[in-house]
């Protein structure tokens, strides 16, 4: 029986591989999806055919959770997606660290039968498994507060500026020093009679450590920070799975690090700016950081006169940031879209990599919108055609269009790759009103010559604009 | 299982990772994310082996805590990726 249980783990295995291997390519992105929920069936039901268990509470359990997490998929927004999948993912490591402190509670009273157990043979002394355990516990713990606190600011909860306070670096680093020296502490001594009040302080000062790691972080920075916390809820279930010595919550919890790691790179490359950098800078708490200063003012102009130019225009690109999402406005965007094309302009949506709160946010709205596929244009492809185009509608993106990260070495952005709107014939700005982006930097494009600001809620305008032609 | 042969299956694992994911296009970086979150679910296993123990009263209650929570994880984070990318699917038909 373990035989089977174990070639079924490792299908389960191969299935994922092929999973997030096919989740890689638009057209078998759905295929792959389903492939590794049909991989994660099977290490359940493998789970399941072993011996001694109590199967009241298991289904009691699987019930419950399944229940909720198949409503709350129901029932989300696509614009309420990016605080959905950070509080899965808070889940995941919490679910990690219960199974660790689980293992523990079982080792606790008597460690010499613990360790006699036929699982845990392999195991080489009390140590190992008190420091897997503490791993488990240290990463599943910073997933979940930190993931906690990602979701409360995602979701306007909490504010999503950076927190920061004076000598916040120095307690964060006393904190993770106590909790090493804590973890090593318990690992050494795991049997002893200090060894359980050890294992509730690594417990508090693990879920500590994902608050004060978190809450530093501004809006903006955001995708970098759901990456990591997804990179981590692979490396918990990795851990609970030295805990257990079960190779496939090995496997399939490292590949998940491994592929969130790399979305983490990739998004701190489209900032132009280190993982530290991001994770300790307190980016966006100061304002006026650093720049010059700007000389000129901001134009506005009407929904009417700004009707008038697109209507002559022959290439149109729409830039969305954050504030489409707030405004809710990709439907209108699409609608305004549909007729600048039927008006015979060449229409292209161009996505920042990091515009929005997570990786591919803006992805998933004009997606939800029914934007053509063809329609979407990377930075790079835009950057190349920009300065043939007529008109660039940014629509509540700021940063991503800031020019001064080209031209100002004393801004603090400098060097983070933009959408270089300000190359376009005619760029028209809508933004709520004057005041400067999540980092609290001065946009130099909204003084520029060619830019033009429309003042208002970003859906109101661009209907505003869609009922222009239709008159 | 060996120790040490677990901890070689760890590393080939996110060598395997970095391989896999290195060229995803922009548009599925959510996707990818939300469904690898689902995968990272698989803390599931250790929690059924956790809250089916017939006896352990505490360690029991923390495994039945931890299977509610990855259960939502898996079957929420595997429904709402697919619910995401029928959108991209449906586009690509038109």
């Amino acid at each position: 029986m373990q035989f089977a249980i174990n070639i079924s783990y490792i299908i389960a295995a191969i299935l994922f591989v092929f999973g997030i291997k096919m989740l890689g390519s638009a057209a078998t992105a759905v295929k792959g999806n389903r492939i590794s929920s049909l991989g994660m069936l099977l290490a359940v039901l493998a789970t399941l055919a072993r011996s001694n268990l109590g199967y009241e509470w298991i289904a009691a359990g699987i019930f419950s959770g399944a229940v909720i997490g198949f409503i709350t998929a129901k029932r989300v927004q696509m614009t309420g997606m990016p605080e959905l999948v950070a509080l899965f993912n808070g889940f995941g490591g919490l679910a990690s660290l219960l199974v660790g402190w689980a293992e523990y509670e079982k080792a606790r009273p008597d460690w010499a039968e613990y360790l006699a157990l036929p699982e845990n043979s392999a195991v080489p002394g009390a140590w190992f498994s008190a420091l897997v355990i503490v791993l488990a516990i240290l990463i599943g713990g910073i997933t979940f507060t930190g993931s906690i606190i990602a979701y409360l600011k995602l979701s306007g909860k909490i504010g999503g500026t950076a927190t920061v306070f004076p000598g916040q670096k120095g307690i964060n680093v006393l904190v993770m020093l106590g909790l090493v020296a804590v973890g090593v502490l318990f690992s050494i001594d795991a049997e002893g009679v200090n060894a359980p009040t050890l294992f509730l302080v690594a417990v508090g000062l693990s879920l500590l450590i994902g608050v004060l790691g978190v809450i530093p972080i501004g809006g903006g920075d955001m995708p970098v920070v759901i990456a990591l916390l997804n990179s981590f809820s692979g490396l918990a279930a990795a851990a609970a799975g030295f805990v257990i010595s079960n190779t496939v919550l090995v496997v399939a919890g490292c590949l998940v690090g491994a592929s969130g790691l790399i979305l983490t790179v990739i998004m701190c490359k489209a900032m132009n700016r280190s993982l530290g950098n991001v994770l300790f800078g307190g980016f966006g708490a100061a304002s006026s950081a650093g720049g010059k200063q700007v000389e000129g003012e901001m134009k506005g102009i009407s929904v009417e006169d700004a009707y008038y130019v697109l209507e002559a225009a022959q290439s149109v690109v729409f830039v969305p940031g954050y504030g489409m999402a707030v405004a809710q406005a990709q439907h209108a965007v699409k609608e305004l879209a549909e007729i600048l094309e039927r008006n015979g302009a060449e229409v292209r949506h161009a996505v920042h990599p990091v515009a929005g709160r997570m990786p591919g946010h803006m992805n998933v709205l004009l997606a939800e919108a029914d934007v053509p596929y063809e329609q979407l244009c990377e930075m790079d492809d835009v950057n190349a055609i920009i300065s043939t185009v007529d008109v660039a509608i940014v629509i509540g993106a700021n940063d991503v269009v800031n020019p001064s990260a080209v031209d100002d070495e004393s801004s603090p952005i400098y060097g983070m790759p933009i959408i270089n709107v300000h190359q376009a014939k005619t760029v028209f700005a809508l933004k709520r009103g004057q005041g400067a982006g999540f980092s609290g930097l001065v946009n130099t494009l909204f003084f520029l010559d060619n830019c033009r600001m429309i003042y208002g809620d970003a859906k109101a305008t661009v209907s505003g604009l869609v009922s222009q032609f239709d008159d | 299982m060996e120790l040490i042969l677990l901890l070689f299956t760890f590393i080939l694992a996110a060598f395997l990772g970095f391989e896999l994911v290195s060229k995803v296009p922009s548009q599925l970086h959510t996707p990818l994310m939300s469904g690898s979150n689902a995968i990272s679910g698989i803390t599931i296993v250790g929690a059924l082996i956790a809250a089916g123990q017939v006896d352990g009263n505490l360690s029991k209650w923390l495994g039945f805590a931890a299977l509610v929570l990855a259960s939502i994880n898996v079957v929420g984070g595997y429904m709402v990726t697919d619910r995401m990318l029928s959108m991209f699917k449906a586009r690509k038909g038109d």
